[in-house]
């Protein structure tokens, strides 16, 4: 195997392992949120529901965490494994957020450990949110420093490259990089709000199969609530991100808008195809790149013409860009008739129909998500550490990377197809009914 | 004390804490399958599903330490290991995968089959099998530079006899810690079954264990005699390691002091494991790579090591917290909490 083959297919297993890490490493540090938000309600309405709510979710969500454990292991390994020449270079200058991410993942780990056994010790439900609260804290945290691990990729800094030595290394400058804010904080946001409109698309699914009980209304209205504020919440912080990248990876930015010349007053392209390098059948927003670019309708864009043809990135990012984006404004616009509806007790919003939409827009939200990464990480081809190393430099030189790649997929069908099995099952043979139920008769077992 | 010191110490030290936490893990998969095709199960599987469930994904995590520190102190170890190991971490790495995550959707989802509990067992084999392939590797002799690129010579490590004494010692300590560590908790849950069973199983292979160990000894003074100059130096750390071995074999012997036995326990893997690693000081692959070259830039090193200390201010009171409640917890152990 050729290196050029080498390179090919790191990329491919690469892509596969994140593309498949990413749905439960997105669930994994949102749902602890909603688990710890249900059991507060719960505490602070003195409401059963609610802390029914946050141990059936923390009981799927073990289900959803194994597999985010074990192929983020696969991730963790793959990066000196398949990048070996990317690592020795940028663990020299990254290896302190990576580091820091194992911490927030270990503690984590330890008070799920303890949270899902000490269901019934204590019997104070206080005690239960107090554990919650390192829980959701570990999980954000390892988001947080992965993302800044990712974010240093994109604008690596805090160290001098002076031929092929890196001297002057700071540590806190190469985390604290100008892509860090933007990304740390998107990605956050985006798995709160994907992770809210998981789980209400869970409950309408329950009250679109013809439940009527109470449990799933609640469970719906507080999702739905909670999916609006971090949608807007992450279009807000979205924008922020295409000013980041006007500014500091305009190639991105271009590729991404299909703007080819640097010009002023640059109009903003939606959806279309691109044809022998022609825009065709494209909906043109005039100024709205410039406003996005630089809050100034008028302002100059940067545009692809600006870089050698060996430094572009691949224009089908386009497509990514306009899929994560639709995506992220629909589920806005839902979520905000949804939770507008019900505070007027409009009854259509309760419709099979409206119903449906609402299940749809779970595994939207996880579609925007593999989009939002896909464009990011394609976009910054074909540097693997912008500026410095390209891809192509990085990989191992090892011939079996092929077998390897058939392997992995073998592996991520199995885990996708038990994932859903036990998911399935775990949840069919136990309705929210029967739970309640027998909790009742448990409870009262206790007081005769 | 150099900061590459500290820092090799520092990960020796988690990777001996994986080294303990998983073999119990892998050790109690493989006595569970086994009591299964011999129609026990009922006898074995409580107790190790009491031990394992809290405390299965915090053993990964002593993993995931480990090699990210190594890349993190070492970054140039990511360059030799990395390009030379795809495959046996690779395979390490998806049956980690099955092992881990079936062991959830069992344990929280259904229930109950009898070719997974064998696959299951079985992986708690082949797991130390392929990751001790890399303590061969260290002892150089496997690894060509091939146009200033290091290459893996597959036929030279299944051929040496050095590789598969490593793997069989991997098989007898897995099974000895567990048995051990697992006749402790099991009289602790006044199991009289279990703890009966698992006193066999002890037993049985604290021999095995005793003579692959000291046979690697023996295969290394032939295979890389430098090393085996600088373990002859350390004899008096393996000496008390057996001494400690022999104590707990006394003690699970005379079925008394079950707990101070997971303490010689510890204590006997502790200095034999830590002088190994003195002994292969200062190589990390021999002869290409010392600690010393692959080390990282001081800025690195003084992060990493501040964020560690800060890390451990949380992890180790967590751990305390984890270990009160489900290891030292009576009433949880016997099953009532």
């Amino acid at each position: 195997m050729g290196n050029e083959e080498a390179v090919f297919f790191s990329r491919v297993l690469t892509e596969l392992t994140l593309s498949f890490h990413i749905i439960f490493a997105t669930i994994g540090v949102g749902v602890p949120l909603m688990i710890m938000i249900a059991q507060w309600v719960g505490i602070k309405k003195n409401d059963e529901h609610y802390i029914l709510l946050a141990r059936r979710w923390a009981r799927g969500f073990v289900i959803t965490v194994a597999v985010g454990v074990v192929t983020g292991t696969a991730i963790g390994l793959q990066l000196s494994l398949l990048w070996p020449n990317f690592m020795e270079l940028a663990g020299n200058v990254i290896a302190l957020p990576l580091f820091m991410e194992t911490f927030a993942f270990f503690f984590e780990a330890i008070f799920l450990g303890i949270y899902l056994y000490t269901w019934d010790r204590f019997e104070n439900q206080k005690k239960h949110l107090l554990l919650l609260i390192p829980v959701a804290a570990g999980a954000s945290f390892s988001a947080v420093f992965i993302s800044i691990v990712n974010a240093f990729m994109n604008t690596p800094q805090g160290f001098e490259f002076v031929e092929g030595q890196l001297i002057n290394i700071n540590p806190l400058i190469a985390m604290f990089n100008p892509a860090m804010p933007t990304k740390v904080t998107h990605v956050v946001v985006t798995a709160y709000m994907t992770s809210a409109f998981v789980l209400a698309a869970i409950a309408a699914f329950r009250l679109l199969k013809g439940s009527d009980h109470i449990y799933h209304k609640k469970a719906l209205f507080l999702t739905m609530k909670l999916g609006l504020i971090f949608s807007i919440a992450s279009a807000i912080i979205g924008d922020f991100s295409g000013k980041f990248l006007a500014e500091y990876q305009p190639e991105k930015l271009a590729a991404a808008e299909w703007h080819f010349e640097t010009e002023r007053n640059a109009p903003l392209i939606l959806l279309g195809v691109l044809e022998d390098e022609e825009v065709k059948y494209a909906i043109k927003i005039p100024f709205a790149l410039s406003m996005l670019a630089h809050n100034d309708p008028t302002a100059e864009v940067i545009g692809l013409d600006q870089f050698p043809k060996d430094e572009i990135p691949p224009l089908y990012i386009h497509y990514l860009f306009d899929l994560m984006v639709f995506i992220g404004m629909w589920l806005v616009a839902i979520s905000a008739v949804y939770v507008f509806s019900i505070w007027k007790g409009w009854a259509f919003v309760k419709t099979k129909r409206f119903l449906g939409l609402i299940v749809a827009g779970g595994p939207l939200a996880v579609l925007a998500i593999e989009a939002g990464w896909w464009l990011t990480e394609v976009g910054r081809q074909p540097w693997i550490l912008r500026g410095l190393m390209k891809t192509e430099n990085a990989a191992t030189s090892s011939g079996q990377v092929d077998l390897m790649l058939i392997l992995f997929s073998g592996l991520y069908l199995i885990l996708g197809i038990g994932v859903i099995v036990v998911l399935r099952r775990m949840f069919k043979r136990n309705p929210v009914e029967k739970e309640i139920e027998d909790r009742q008769a448990g409870m009262e077992g206790e007081y005769h | 004390m150099t900061l590459e010191i500290i820092g090799i110490s520092v990960l020796w030290l988690f990777l001996f804490g994986y080294v303990i936490v998983a073999s119990i893990d892998f050790g109690a998969g493989v006595f569970n399958a086994y009591s299964t095709l011999t129609n026990r199960e009922h006898i074995l599987t409580n107790i190790i599903q009491r031990y394992l469930s809290p405390v299965w994904e915090v053993t990964n995590v002593f993993l995931v330490f480990f090699f990210v520190g190594m890349v993190g102190f070492f970054p140039k170890s990511a360059f030799y290991y990395g390009t030379t190991l795809l495959i046996p971490a690779s395979i390490a790495i998806i049956l980690l995968a099955i092992r881990g995550s079936y062991y959830a959707f069992e344990t929280y989802g259904s229930r109950g089959h009898k070719g997974y509990t064998f696959m299951y067992g079985l992986s708690g084999l082949f797991i130390p099998a392929s990751l001790s392939i890399v303590l061969t590797i260290s002892e150089g002799g496997f690894v060509f530079m091939n146009d200033s690129k290091p290459v893996l010579d597959y036929w030279a490590l299944f051929s040496n006899p050095l590789t598969w004494s490593i793997v069989l010692l991997s098989f007898t300590a897995v099974l000895y810690i567990s048995a051990v560590f697992l006749t402790w908790y099991a009289d602790k849950a006044q199991d009289k079954d279990a703890t009966v069973l698992l006193r066999k199983y002890a037993l049985i292979w604290a021999g095995p264990l005793i003579i692959t160990a000291a046979g690697i000894i023996f295969e290394l003074k032939a295979h890389n005699p430098e090393h085996y100059e600088r373990i002859l130096d350390l004899w008096w750390m393996f000496g008390l390691s057996f001494l400690l071995f022999i104590g707990t074999v006394w003690f699970v012997w005379k079925r008394r002091n079950f707990g101070l036995a997971v303490w010689f326990l510890i204590g006997q893997f502790a200095f034999a494991f830590f002088a190994y690693g003195i002994s292969h000081y200062p190589y990390l692959l021999y002869p290409y790579l010392t600690i010393y070259d692959s080390f990282t830039n001081e800025a690195m090193a003084i992060a990493l090591i501040i964020a560690f200390i800060a890390g451990l201010c949380l992890l180790i009171p967590s751990l305390w917290l984890l270990l009160k409640l489900f290891l030292f917890n009576k009433n949880y152990v016997r099953g009532k909490g």
